[in-house]
């Protein structure tokens, strides 16, 4: 009863406090919700980025030709390879005799023609996924190597680019919002310590009465925490609307129809919860360092 | 019975002034005890001492059979809820009212509302200021601020009061007026008091128990001690 009861001031005079340092508390507000703003941009894209650059991988594929001299050993020998190489994710062998069998059915002419030859002219392949895209040109000339192999070849150009333009996209906006939490941290930080100063008899008296230290802390860290809940509020309303009409707007599809953007529900309302939290977490931790470092019991 | 004993106790602050030296004093439940002594003599020190404000440097100091010199940071509060403690500059919030200056004592250890209330009647009609209690301070003669400050001191009914010079913004007829109410709180509470001061006039006509201090040495400990006495040496 008597927790509840020191909770229930913590919060009252946490939200009095807000309302009375309205400037201050104005200022660490925007400040926050302009990191949260950019904190969810930097998450639509990253996560945009990494399920496109998912279904890009999926057509990423390495396909490497045996030379018709190949033996039956140079093909276990590729395969055993294939198996240690740490970047393969997996490969798929398809002899001569089942390309044979798969253009028998493209056409009745390629079928007519084929029978007419004495030997197969199709050649042994394999077509290999790679784990990590970005060593696909080195996974590649690993396979060029095995004088046996006639080609090893992956569709070079615009898919491999953007892969590594995303990576360097999603390492920038993570470093930009990192710093824009430390920014907002400590803005909200100082907030408390103005308030904290401003209430400096208050906190001698209830020093001297018996206050706990928990109900002297409590309305500060509350204060903190909720000046990281008011910031997030506009940056969740952006996301969702934002989000939705800008989905609506492309039809799904960035620029071109390779590009599939994320689906906006449940999606918009993850990143939603995740700037609550955010918010919340950078205004609990920037009041706290200012209760701990102005705050002395 | 005894409510403090000191033992053995020095205080000296870190800028190297030995503010108490080698201080032994036992207070029984109940006594009204005068601390007097000259600017700097360190009568604020041995307050401070008793309600760990201060930490001794060295030797014991149990109030209520705790030695607070060993309690720790995170349970001093404990201990302040025990003692009521008032100041020559109130420390009132100027925001609140009469009531709501006394309350917030109650409210801030997290009493309930529908108990505060009767206790902070209580508390003001014990001072006499019932009637003012929906002034604001700054509407308030030094002598009634001072009252509210008992008031709140009290409202908690402590073992123990002690006040820092109480009386020191205060012209001596108002002075007498609130060491008045300290004697009644004292005879009609039982509670302990304990109160440093200069004010010779009203030492020398409570005639209570005088603890003298000179350079933080307990220089006299006189029974129904007067001020003059120990002024002239
Ligand atoms: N926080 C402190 N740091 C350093 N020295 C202090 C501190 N507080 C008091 N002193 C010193 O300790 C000595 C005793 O001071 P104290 O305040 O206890 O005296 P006092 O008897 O209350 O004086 P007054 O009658 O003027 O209030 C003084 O020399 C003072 O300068
Ligand atoms: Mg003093």
């Amino acid at each position: 009863m008597k927790a509840i009861r020191i909770l229930i001031r913590g919060i009252r005079d946490a939200f009095k406090s807000v309302v009375r340092n309205f400037s201050l508390s104005t200022a660490a507000i925007t400040c926050s919700s302009i990191t949260l703003i950019l904190v969810a941009v930097a998450m639509i894209i990253s996560y945009n980025v990494k399920n496109i650059t998912q279904d890009l991988e999926k057509e990423l594929t390495i396909v490497a030709y045996i030379k018709n001299s190949g033996t039956n050993e140079n093909i276990n020998t590729l395969k055993a390879s294939l198996d240690a190489m740490e970047n393969v994710e997996n490969y798929k062998f398809k002899s001569k005799e089942e390309w044979k069998l798969e253009m028998k059915t493209y056409s009745d002419t390629f079928s007519t023609a084929l029978e007419y030859l004495e030997t197969n002219p199709l050649l042994d392949s394999f077509t290999i996924t790679v784990k990590d895209v970005t060593s696909l040109k080195e996974t590649t000339e690993e396979i060029r190597k095995f004088e046996f192999v006639s080609s090893a070849d992956y569709g070079e150009g615009i898919a491999e680019n953007l892969v590594t333009a995303f990576d360097v996209i999603e390492k920038v906006t993570l470093v930009l919002v990192l710093a824009l939490v430390l920014v907002t941290a400590f803005l909200i930080g100082n907030t408390i310590k103005l308030t904290i100063f401003s209430r400096k008899s208050e906190i001698e008296i209830m020093r001297l009465v018996g206050s706990s230290n928990i109900s002297i802390r409590l309305p500060f860290l509350f204060e903190g925490l909720f000046l990281g809940i008011l910031g997030s509020i506009v940056p969740i309303l952006v996301t969702i609307y934002g989000y939705v009409l800008l989905y609506d707007h492309f039809n799904g599809y960035l620029f071109t129809q390779i590009l599939r953007m994320t689906e906006p529900f449940n999606f918009i309302l993850y990143v939603s919860m995740l700037l609550l939290i955010i918010g919340a977490v950078i205004g609990m931790v920037g009041s706290y360092h200012a209760v701990r470092k102005y705050l002395k019991i | 019975m005894k409510l403090i004993e000191v033992k053995n106790c020095y205080k000296v602050y870190n800028n190297g002034v030995t503010a108490v030296a080698d201080l032994n004093v036992i207070i029984d439940k109940g006594e009204f005890v005068f601390v007097i002594g000259a600017s700097g003599s360190g009568k604020s020190t041995f307050i401070k001492m008793l309600y760990r404000e201060e930490k001794p440097s060295n030797g014991k100091v149990f109030v209520g059979g705790v030695n607070v010199a060993k309690l720790r940071n995170s349970k001093v509060f404990k201990l302040r809820r025990k003692i009521g403690i008032v100041f020559q500059d109130f420390k009132l919030l100027p925001k609140l009212t009469v009531y709501e200056n006394v309350a917030f004592a109650l409210e801030a250890i997290g009493l309930h509302t529908k108990d505060i209330r009767p206790k902070v009647i209580k508390a003001l009609e014990n001072v006499g200021l019932k009637d003012k209690m929906r002034s604001f301070p700054n509407q308030l003669s030094g002598g009634e601020q001072q009252r509210v400050c008992i008031a709140r001191a009290i409202v908690n009914e402590p073992k123990l009061l002690i006040c820092d010079e109480p009386t020191g913004n205060l012209d001596p007829d108002i002075s007498k007026e609130i060491v008045g109410i300290l004697d009644k709180i004292n005879k009609e509470l039982g509670t302990t008091i304990i109160m440093a001061t200069h004010d010779r006039d009203i030492v020398n006509k409570m005639k209570k128990r005088v603890l003298l201090l000179e350079n933080g040495v307990l220089a006299g400990d006189d029974k129904k001690g007067s001020y003059i006495v120990h002024e002239s040496n």
